[in-house]
């Protein structure tokens, strides 16, 4: 955990590939792209990054200028398209980079923030923000910091503090903030200083079908369970359908949808006490666990609604 | 005259980037480091005024200067120590403890003699023309 002090060699030719990988940059990237479906512009975003770090570095050998970038970031997107996952990864991928030294992720809303008195707010803020020295700061719903409606509100000291930290400490914490595109918005437009901090502004793409069903894949996978070849061609279909639905937040809806459908499977193999269950049993999921979700009968709305 | 307390105090003053790898030695050996600060730098002085609470849940050493900063702000004209206490059972105590801030002018001592109860002798350390001293 302690720092290895950096040598200060001038050298004029450097090996690009050798030196890529000496600093796990293309095991980290392939990484990234084989864990996360989708996500094209963060993973732009990731490896262009990471490339600044390697130029960076060797530039640093060369003798030339060097400045730490910021990297501050700003994830904005729909409900489930990954910001909050991508957060706790990317303080993983920060770190194996070099970029920050130690790699924990704190992650905090307004109420770890905020204090509930006059004088209570500083401290607070302070005592998170020397917990996150070293790694990354998580802010989730960053917009809640500032009430607009409230002009006595203690979030606007809190946000003074950090713009202050972020700006004078950058080669010490990275500042994630992650919300809904719109809310983000007017926050950065009622908080002028924050949005010019950041360097990084990254937006969430919705995902496609194609991806939320691979999505649903991997989270079977994870689960021990499978598809069965109808069971994935329905699923296919209850994507489309559900889409279309209201609440629809892309992967948290297809978790949601997963765990729904593993509920049934159950429900369906404890129904017949009689009979003897193999393994290809117990992880295959049939298309009438998938057929039986009220997607298919117009929604959780139509079974809601009063006549 | 530069006060000595603890073995560093015996080198030049340590830097920042040196009190810093102090610091993340602390944090790597899970001790939790204090910030402490005083006018009365007396070697019988045990309790110092604690700045904060102890930082014992930091990863990073930059929390930590992060404060001694701002307590080099509010008292830069005192004296001001980190040290590294450790919780674990069978040590309990203070592991490391060192001086990063020394007033512009520092403090004076006289070991003083003084004869009592015929001819024996009891020596005392005794502040030296401080207007302030307490």
């Amino acid at each position: 955990m302690l720092d290895v002090p950096i040598t200060n060699a001038t050298e004029t030719t450097f090996d690009l590939r050798k030196e890529a990988e000496s600093a796990g940059i293309v095991a980290t990237l392939q990484q990234l792209d084989q864990e996360l479906i989708g996500l094209r512009p963060v993973k732009d975003r990731v490896r262009q990054i990471a490339s600044l770090l390697l130029i960076e570095r060797i530039r640093q050998r060369a003798g030339l200028a060097t400045a730490p970038p910021t990297l501050h970031m700003s994830f904005t997107g729909n409900p489930g398209t990954g910001k909050t996952t991508v957060a706790m990864r990317m303080a993983k991928i920060l770190h194996g980079l070099g970029f920050v030294r130690r790699g924990q992720v704190i992650s905090v809303t307004r109420d770890d923030l905020v204090g509930q008195y006059i004088g209570h707010t500083a401290p607070k803020t302070k005592e998170i923000l020397k917990k996150a020295m070293g790694g990354v700061l998580f802010i989730d719903e960053a917009y809640y910091l500032h009430r607009p409606d409230n002009e006595r509100d203690y979030g606007q000291e809190a946000i003074e503090i950090l713009l202050q930290v972020m700006e004078n400490q950058r080669e010490d914490l990275v500042v994630i903030m992650a919300g809904y595109g719109e809310r983000m918005t007017s926050f950065f437009a009622s908080n002028p200083g924050f949005r010019s901090r950041i360097a990084h502004h990254i937006d969430f793409p919705d995902y496609s079908e194609d991806e939320l069903l691979v999505i649903s894949e991997l989270m079977l996978r994870e689960r021990g369970y499978r598809f069965s070849a109808a069971a994935r061609e329905a699923f296919e279909k209850y994507i489309a359908l559900r889409r279309t639905q209201p609440f629809f937040s892309n992967a948290r809806s297809i978790r949601n949808a997963v765990d729904r459908i593993r509920l049934r499977q159950a429900d369906r193999l404890v129904s017949d006490l009689d009979r003897m269950l193999d393994v290809a049993d117990l992880e295959t999921i049939d298309p009438a666990d998938v057929l039986a979700s009220r997607v298919f009968s117009g929604g959780a709305d139509a079974r809601s609604a009063k006549p | 005259m530069k006060v000595t307390q603890g073995c560093f105090s015996f080198l030049p003053d340590l830097t920042d980037d040196q009190i810093s790898k102090q610091v993340q030695y602390c944090l790597a050996n899970g001790w939790a480091v204090n910030i402490e600060f005083t006018d009365d730098p007396h070697p019988r002085n045990t309790y110092w005024e604690m700045w904060g609470l102890p930082m014992f849940d930091l990863q990073d050493a930059a929390g930590v200067m992060m404060e001694l900063a701002e307590c080099r702000r509010v008292y830069g004209d005192r004296y001001i120590r980190l040290s590294g206490f450790d919780a674990s059972h069978g040590w309990e105590s203070v592991r490391i403890s060192f001086l990063v801030n020394r007033p512009p002018n520092e403090a004076e001592f006289d070991l003083v003699r003084q004869g009592v109860g015929g001819r024996s002798i009891r020596y005392s350390t005794v502040r030296k023309n401080v207007a302030h001293a307490p």
